[in-house]
């Protein structure tokens, strides 16, 4: 986002006494983006849609918990990796309840939660009518747009929160807790274990950013919210797709899911940090490809809603 | 179509000399501005607008005649593909960061959140501003709703709202604060006579508070009501633009004489010198020129000319309006 603060500080050049307060002391432009972004975070999540997508997350720990506990999975250690050896881990730690749960709604639920909102950011505003009324303020377009991606990666990374928290506890009510042992092998305390879902939680998050970096760019192409939010997940679920085909395998490093899955490199002793360095760049590429591209075209084009 | 090239060179004049008085003191300037769309079509042909400061402009045109796309420029919501376009002395759209909080909008119609309140969509708009003050915030949205009557329905949800109820809170979200320009297009577009009387009074009252008001409508009469100045669009073009008084004299007001005495009327109206002359059906009808109605009474009078009905036609507005803008549809073609 210090492409947004960098546009702020090129805006043209304005006569001092013209401009009195406006341009004002660097404090009063934080301040003034502070307030901005809180309104627009209070609008996110209090509507009631989001809300219910929060639910959504909240509710589906709670279940694959529950159905885990009744299914009762045999403790049989900890070898190889991938999904199976957190379902194998699980009875003798609930603590991979979170990284069950992770995992599954990685697949769709938590890319379609960011996508409700992210396909909802700009185009929403465009379908009220409320974009021309929130320029003409002037809220500024490069302003707005950054205040919109930063309350996408908030909902994201609250929604991803919530998952892990809410599996963590499920996994603490339902399952044994104690020393993990990690996809490699070796066992660390519960303290250090934790830590390393909190990043797994984290990376998940990045994820998501990059999912909401394409959500922004889609919704500034249409005034349909539900257009955009259906195309993010098509984009989503295709990339899913042509990643499992073998014969893609050239161009999968360069999907946007691609390297999703590979929290579990922070599951291992010693952590795979190639492998975390290549995802996290991927998310990085997407966020820095499609803000930008979001940034182009919205800053350049007509609101005619 | 005469008359409407007449009108066109008395824009001209009018606009060259608003210009030269106003110099520097426009609220509202265009050079030459156009917006052609990717189609081809042209919204808005080459328009030279001049809204002097402290005036209540009214932007008057049909519907499909470029005032929107004009306002979505000055407003710095649309780009010109020609032209430049200064508010407040700022050229658009590059500076909208540093000139729009003094500038009050309402662009086709009210937008808000149908699921907040109309005082939590007023906070989002004043959070949105990047110049507002927030220590004033809560005071400043009090008072802008207080000036539309909408207090009592702060807290209702705007889905609940009337239409009218609508148009007035757009009018405080554009009254938010202090403002040296307000721009309102079509303000009472779908309100009934009392909205529409309410929305009136509310442009009465900005405009004295001197605040320059630029109000777009396709109606004739509410702008007659409350504006000093106008400028007729016409199919993307500025046909007309000057003070209210300046349009009414574009067309020369007629005295209409019925009579049974035609042929006598004819000789008075001959001896008075008066311009263009027209006599059917027992009405004469000259053009009024400099000649006082008083002495033309006398001289019918003087002349034994039996006088049954002796009128001054001024030409309507709407007759104006209608003459700068076409009948309708059709005439367009």
């Amino acid at each position: 986002m210090t492409l947004s603060t960098e546009l702020e500080s090129t805006a043209p050049a304005v006569p001092v006494a013209a401009v009195g307060r406006v341009a004002g002391p660097r404090g009063e432009i934080v301040r003034g983006y502070g307030r901005f972004f809180a309104s627009e975070l209070r609008l996110v999540f209090r509507r009631r849609r989001n809300q219910l997508l929060l639910l959504v997350v909240f509710a589906f720990p709670v279940l694959i918990g529950t159905g885990l506990k009744i299914a009762a999975p045999h403790p049989n250690g900890g070898e190889g990796g991938g999904p199976q050896a957190f379902f194998n881990q699980l009875a003798g730690n609930g603590v991979f309840l979170t990284l069950i749960a992770l995992q599954a709604l990685l697949l769709l639920v938590l890319p379609l939660v960011v996508a409700v909102v992210a396909g909802d950011s700009v185009a929403g505003e465009a379908s009220y009518g409320t974009l021309r009324y929130l320029l003409t303020r002037p809220a500024g377009r490069t302003r707005l747009l950054s205040v919109k991606y930063l309350a996408i990666v908030t909902y994201g990374l609250v929604a991803t929160f919530i998952i892990a928290i809410t599996a963590l506890l499920v996994g603490v009510i339902f399952f044994p807790v104690g020393p993990v042992t990690l996809l490699s092998g070796t066992t660390v305390s519960l303290a250090s274990g934790l830590v390393r879902v909190l990043w797994v939680t984290l990376y998940i998050t990045a994820a998501m950013a990059a999912v909401g970096a394409i959500g922004l760019a889609i919704s500034t192409l249409t005034e349909h919210a539900i257009g955009a939010i259906a195309a993010i997940m098509v984009l989503v679920v295709t990339s899913e797709v042509v990643d499992q085909v073998p014969e893609f395998s050239p161009i999968a490093p360069y999907l946007p899911t691609h390297w999703w899955n590979s929290f579990d490199s922070l599951l291992r002793t010693p952590i795979d940090t190639t492998t975390l360095g290549h995802g996290l760049l991927s998310f990085a590429v997407y966020v820095v490809l499609f803000t930008s591209l979001a940034w182009a075209k919205f800053t350049t084009s007509d609101v005619t809603s | 179509m005469t008359d409407i090239i007449e009108a066109t060179e008395g824009a001209a004049e009018e606009a060259a000399a608003s210009a030269q008085l106003a110099a520097g003191s426009l609220a509202i300037a265009t050079s030459g501005l156009t917006k052609r769309f990717r189609g081809g079509q042209v919204a808005v042909d080459s328009i030279d607008l001049a809204v002097p400061a402290g005036c209540v402009y009214g932007f008057l045109g049909p519907n499909g005649s470029g005032k929107t796309t004009t306002i979505r420029m000055l407003l710095g919501l649309a780009f010109p593909t020609a032209g430049t376009a200064e508010i407040l002395r700022t050229p658009m759209p590059n500076g909208a960061a540093s000139v729009l909080h003094r500038v009050g909008s309402l662009v086709e119609g009210p937008a808000f959140f149908p699921f907040l309140s109309g005082r939590e969509n007023l906070a989002r708009c004043d959070a949105a501003d990047q110049t507002a003050d927030p220590r004033t915030a809560k005071a400043r949205i009090g008072e802008a709703l207080e000036r539309v009557g909408l207090t009592a329905a702060a807290r209702k949800r705007y889905r609940n709202y009337s239409l009218g109820m609508k148009q007035r809170l757009a009018i405080a979200a554009a009254l938010l604060r202090p403002r040296d320009l307000v721009i309102l297009d079509e303000p009472t577009n779908g309100l009934d006579p009392q909205g529409t009387r309410e929305v009136r009074s509310l442009v009465r009252q900005i405009a004295a508070d001197g605040i320059t008001v630029f109000v777009s409508s396709h109606l004739l009469a509410e702008v007659e009501q409350v504006c000093s100045h106008v400028g007729v669009m016409r199919g993307g073009r500025l046909v007309f633009q000057g003070s209210l008084d300046g349009l009414r004299h574009t067309r020369a007001s007629r005295i209409r004489v019925r009579t049974a005495d035609i042929e006598a009327a004819v000789a008075v109206f001959a001896k008075l010198g008066l311009a263009d002359p027209d006599a059917v059906d027992g009405v004469i009808t000259a053009e009024l020129g400099p000649t006082e109605p008083e002495r033309i009474t006398a001289e019918l009078v003087h002349a034994g000319v039996g006088v049954r009905e002796l009128v001054v036609e001024t030409p309507s507005l709407e007759d104006l309006f209608v003459g700068l803008t076409g009948e309708g549809f059709d005439v367009e073609h």
